[in-house]
């Protein structure tokens, strides 16, 4: 009851999209594909809903070879960061068109489609507006006509690309928990692409990180956190300090003081430390490395300390609101350490 | 930058505005006018005996038998080639372009001198035509060959840059719901074109009916035969017959009016489905 994607080779031309990745999605995962733009994410989604057809490997669901059926045969929910909806259909046509364009054997009756057409709005929280055309719609408002669509279906996997990529950040926040809502009310095996880190680690039971067609890491989004592969897992997830160190064993030394490495590095000696900001001490006195606090933004309950190093690198420490240690403001000079940090393979950094 | 506010026209806006409005009368309402004044200069009767003449007749049938088989085809033509090129990356796309505008660019004439050099008496397949007894130019497939070879643009041009606009996720939503190629064809994309296609069907019809020089050289100038509206209009002006002419000369008349008649409702009415084809 699961999907299996085995050693996919995709490549446009010269440019290689996807280059030997599997993964597997357990039955009723939510699976995020997180990763810059060309990191093959958009053309893995479209290798699993059959719109793009792999040099090599194999795709395999519940047992079933998914490679040699169509996209039209593999019965997969798709909504589209555009939610490319039929313009010149109301929102209850738009909804039942994958019903009414089945086989006159297979398809349900007239009242059977309006019985589910009416359910789906209901679930999709837009009843009465199923007499509405596309173009009267808000972009959320659309979003949700596009999954109602793709769930009428009964689709046996739901795939999502960028679904949320073309609507406004406040709009995008309620969608996003309203998806998860329905993921778990369906129970249907989600799959979905998206550039923002924040969204993969805040909706998805599983993360696959991806860079330039390969697989970085895949992990929950607590693993990702707590152990992250690479420096390139690292920086994608969130904002990065790093600082050049000498590794020994799971300890990283600096000019005068070190840190605890909280993963286990391959080899001693130089090596690069990242550490998040938040994870970064500031004190105007002590152990640390000598900077200069030279922007100080408040955001939210946190408070942002941009410093500068004596070679000019920029370090950033986060506090919360009115945690700043005394004396630190802008333009002093200040000691900063990070409370423990992450030490990658040299190749990596 | 600041805008003037609306202001009475002075004297020289005047000015310009009837000599711009003087242009237009001398430019297309008197050539207009004098058609249907020299068409009923001799009364109501001798127009229609004009009209009815079987050699009319036969004009006007073969004009409406040329476009109704020269249209549909560059109907379907102008489907298949838009969506080639909407929905499809591939060598040669620049040139498959090129080759849909030629015919815009080319002299009429020439568009019917390719015939005669391909399917002529001494043409290329000349010999072979003839021992086979299969007529082509001076025949109404040399017509619809040269109305087709001049009309090919209208559709295709009219659905590319509207097709390219819309993009295919449409296609591609209706595909992964379970659609069939057919049913996506016709259940989505052409609903999404009909509008730029009938427009698109209009203009190419209209060009049909009234091509003159392709058609010319084709045609032979065989009355009765193998003469369309506007070869027919020659013949009769040729013939000092100036009331037969300007006669058949109002049908094509009253054609293009109910041309840009329906033009204008669908530009007025669909503005936002014709907005693509009219910003390229």
């Amino acid at each position: 009851m699961s999907l299996t994607v085995s050693n996919i080779i995709k490549s446009f031309g010269r440019y290689p999209a996807l280059a030997d990745v599997s993964l597997k999605a357990e039955p009723g995962e939510f699976l995020a594909l997180l990763g810059p733009s060309g990191s093959g994410k958009t053309t893995l989604l479209r290798v699993i809903s059959g719109l793009e057809t792999p040099e090599s490997g194999s795709v395999t669901f519940e047992g079933q070879d998914f490679l040699a059926l169509t996209a039209r045969e593999r019965r997969i929910g798709m909504v589209f960061q555009h939610y490319a909806l039929f313009r010149h259909m109301t929102v209850a046509r738009n909804i039942a068109f994958g019903l009414t364009v089945r086989p006159a054997k297979d398809r349900p009756s007239k009242a059977e489609i309006a019985d589910r057409v009416a359910k789906l709005l209901a679930l999709v929280q837009l009843d009465g507006l199923g007499g509405r055309y596309p173009a009267q719609l808000s972009g959320g408002q659309r979003q949700r006509v596009a999954l109602a669509r793709a769930l009428a279906i009964e689709p046996r996997l739901l795939l999502l690309d960028e679904p949320f990529g073309a609507l406004d950040a406040k709009v995008r926040k309620e969608l996003r928990y309203w998806l998860r809502k329905v993921h778990d009310e369906t129970g249907v095996t989600t799959i979905f692409v998206t550039h923002d880190q924040e969204e993969a680690m805040d909706l998805a039971d599983r993360v696959v990180v991806l860079k330039k067609g390969q697989i970085e890491q895949i992990g929950t989004p607590e693993d990702l956190d707590a152990a992250p592969a690479s420096s390139f897992v690292f920086d994608f997830l969130g904002d990065a300090n790093r600082l050049p160190c000498n590794a020994e064993g799971r300890t990283a030394s600096f000019a005068g003081f070190a840190a605890p490495v909280a993963n286990t590095p391959s080899s001693d000696g130089p090596a690069t430390a990242w550490f998040r900001p938040h994870e970064t001490l500031l004190d105007v006195a002590g152990e640390g490395l000598p900077v200069t606090v030279a922007d100080i933004l408040t955001k939210g309950g946190i408070v942002r300390c941009e410093c500068r190093t004596a070679e000019g690198d920029l370090l950033e420490a986060d506090y919360a609101r009115g945690a700043l240690p005394a004396g630190v403001t802008i333009g002093a000079a200040a000691r900063l350490r990070p409370r423990s940090v992450f030490i990658f393979d040299a190749a990596e950094a | 930058m600041k805008t003037s506010a609306p202001r009475r026209p002075d004297a020289a806006a005047w000015a310009l505005i009837l000599l711009a409005l003087a242009w237009m009368a001398l430019i297309v309402l008197l050539p207009l006018v004098t058609v249907f004044a020299e068409a009923f200069s001799k009364g109501f009767e001798v127009f229609k005996t004009a009209i009815v003449e079987p050699d009319a007749q036969a004009a006007i049938a073969m004009t409406f038998t040329v476009a109704a088989i020269a249209v549909p085809l560059n109907a379907i033509f102008g489907v298949a080639a838009a969506w080639l090129i909407a929905r499809f990356e591939f060598r040669g796309k620049g040139l498959l372009l090129s080759l849909i505008d030629l015919p815009f660019s080319i002299s009429p004439v020439i568009s019917g001198l390719v015939w005669i050099l391909l399917f002529g008496a001494s043409g290329w397949f000349g010999a072979w035509l003839q021992a086979h007894d299969i007529r082509i130019v001076f025949a109404v497939p040399g017509l619809v060959l040269a109305t087709m070879f001049v009309t090919l643009p209208f559709v295709a041009r009219e659905l590319i840059p509207l097709m390219q606009d819309q993009g295919s996720d449409e296609e591609t939503a209706a595909v992964t719901l379970g659609a069939s190629g057919w049913t996506t064809f016709f259940k989505v994309t052409l609903p999404n074109i009909k509008w730029a296609l009938l427009y698109g069907v209009l203009l190419c019809n209209a060009r049909a009916m009234g091509e003159f020089g392709a058609v010319s050289v084709v045609s032979g100038h065989i009355r009765g035969m193998t003469n369309t509206m506007p070869l027919h209009v020659e013949v009769l002006y040729n013939d000092y017959d100036l009331v037969g002419a300007f006669a058949v000369a109002t049908l094509l008349a009253c054609l293009a009016l109910i041309t840009l008649g329906v033009k204008t409702i669908l530009e007025w009415r669909f503005a936002d489905e014709l907005a693509a084809s009219r910003r390229h």
